[in-house]
């Protein structure tokens, strides 16, 4: 990964985004998104981050690729915390605290 | 309008809380990954939006290559086109830079505070209520870069032992689970699960595409399914 390579993706990523922002208050002039469309765009959060999260979950980089129990569990407990109490801090915390109490347990 | 700048303010003021932590550890991963301090503030300042920023870095460490990094990171963001639409009956009036420091600025947090403000007072003249959005992200956005320089200086202090590169899915996992609030977010969530995982073999992270636009699919038919029953 090279410098030129980084400063695309931060111009790609800094522009697209605004114009994403932009899109309705500024380049469309307020036409209404279509019912169809507002449906999908509503999961796309949902759609993309567990996608992106499994694979680091199952296969983390950190082990060679190989499912850690430790990493498993502290991925389990920020669920578990981020679904129940709906704390996006505490299941940050959580999950950390979880995984630095598992690698302790398992060393 | 001071009155609705301050009122704004005071809404905002509480997600420092979230903001704070989420700027430091976005400093400390961006660096390890390979960005320097400038390229990290660079990022956080120009996007202002962390879960397309963190999933872009991640990306970028496994050597995706640079239109799959960028892609993934704007479809992350592609839920504030629907932000835009909302506030456009209620801000659409307003100067065109205006609207355009409106979008600059635009985080999910002063979104959905100044959304529920003006649905439920929408009489409220249009000046107040850019004073409101403004206010909401006052106590924000500085943080979040103050805090994100902060990680990016301290980042190569810490050391392995804290197994911060578990911190990434940790903080995913974070974002999303208190949005599974129905069945269709609950669907959509599982098939991207299954799907990524399936299709993992699939280079420059094919996979995750085709996981993440059938995942959209699911929800909005799962959600279409059930508002027929009901």
């Amino acid at each position: 990964m090279n410098d030129t390579t980084i400063w695309i993706t931060i111009f790609a990523l800094g522009v697209g985004t605004f114009l994403i922002r932009f899109s309705f208050l500024g380049i469309l002039a307020g036409k209404e998104l279509p019912d169809w469309l507002i449906r999908h765009l509503r999961y796309v959060p949902v759609a993309v981050l567990p996608g992106l999260v499994a694979p680091l979950v199952a296969w983390p980089a950190a082990t060679g690729g190989a499912l850690d129990p430790a990493r498993a569990f502290a991925a389990l407990t920020a669920l578990i915390i981020g679904a129940w109490f709906r704390s996006v801090i505490g299941a940050v915390f959580g999950g950390m605290a979880a995984l630095y109490l598992a690698q302790l347990v398992l060393a | 309008m001071g009155g609705a700048y301050w009122q704004g303010f005071r809404a905002g003021a509480p997600f420092v809380l979230v903001i704070a932590p989420f700027g430091l550890l976005f400093g400390v991963v961006a660096t390890e990954a390979g960005l320097d301090i400038t390229q990290t503030m660079a990022m956080t300042i120009l996007v202002i939006a962390g879960a397309s920023q963190f999933a872009v870095v991640q990306l970028l460490t496994e050597q995706a290559p640079v239109f799959v990094a960028v892609l993934t990171g704007l479809a992350i963001n592609m839920r504030m086109a629907m932000y835009s639409a909302s506030l456009t009956p209620h801000l659409g009036k307003a100067a065109f830079w205006k609207r355009a420091l409106v979008s600059f600025f635009m985080v999910d947090q002063n979104y959905a505070l100044s959304i529920a403000e003006f649905e439920s007072n929408p009489d409220r003249p249009m000046p107040e209520k850019l004073a409101y959005y403004f206010g909401a992200v006052t106590p924000l956005a500085p943080l979040w870069f103050l805090f994100s320089y902060i990680g990016a200086v301290a980042g190569k202090a810490i050391p392995p032992e804290f197994a911060l590169d578990f911190a990434v899915p940790i903080t995913f996992i974070a974002l999303i689970t208190p949005a599974l609030r129905s069945l269709p977010h609950v669907s959509a969530a599982f098939v991207s699960v299954v799907v990524a995982l399936a299709l993992a073999w699939i280079p420059y992270n094919g996979g995750l595409m085709l996981a993440a636009v059938l995942a959209m699919i699911t929800g909005a038919a799962v959600e279409k399914k059930l508002g027929q029953i009901a």
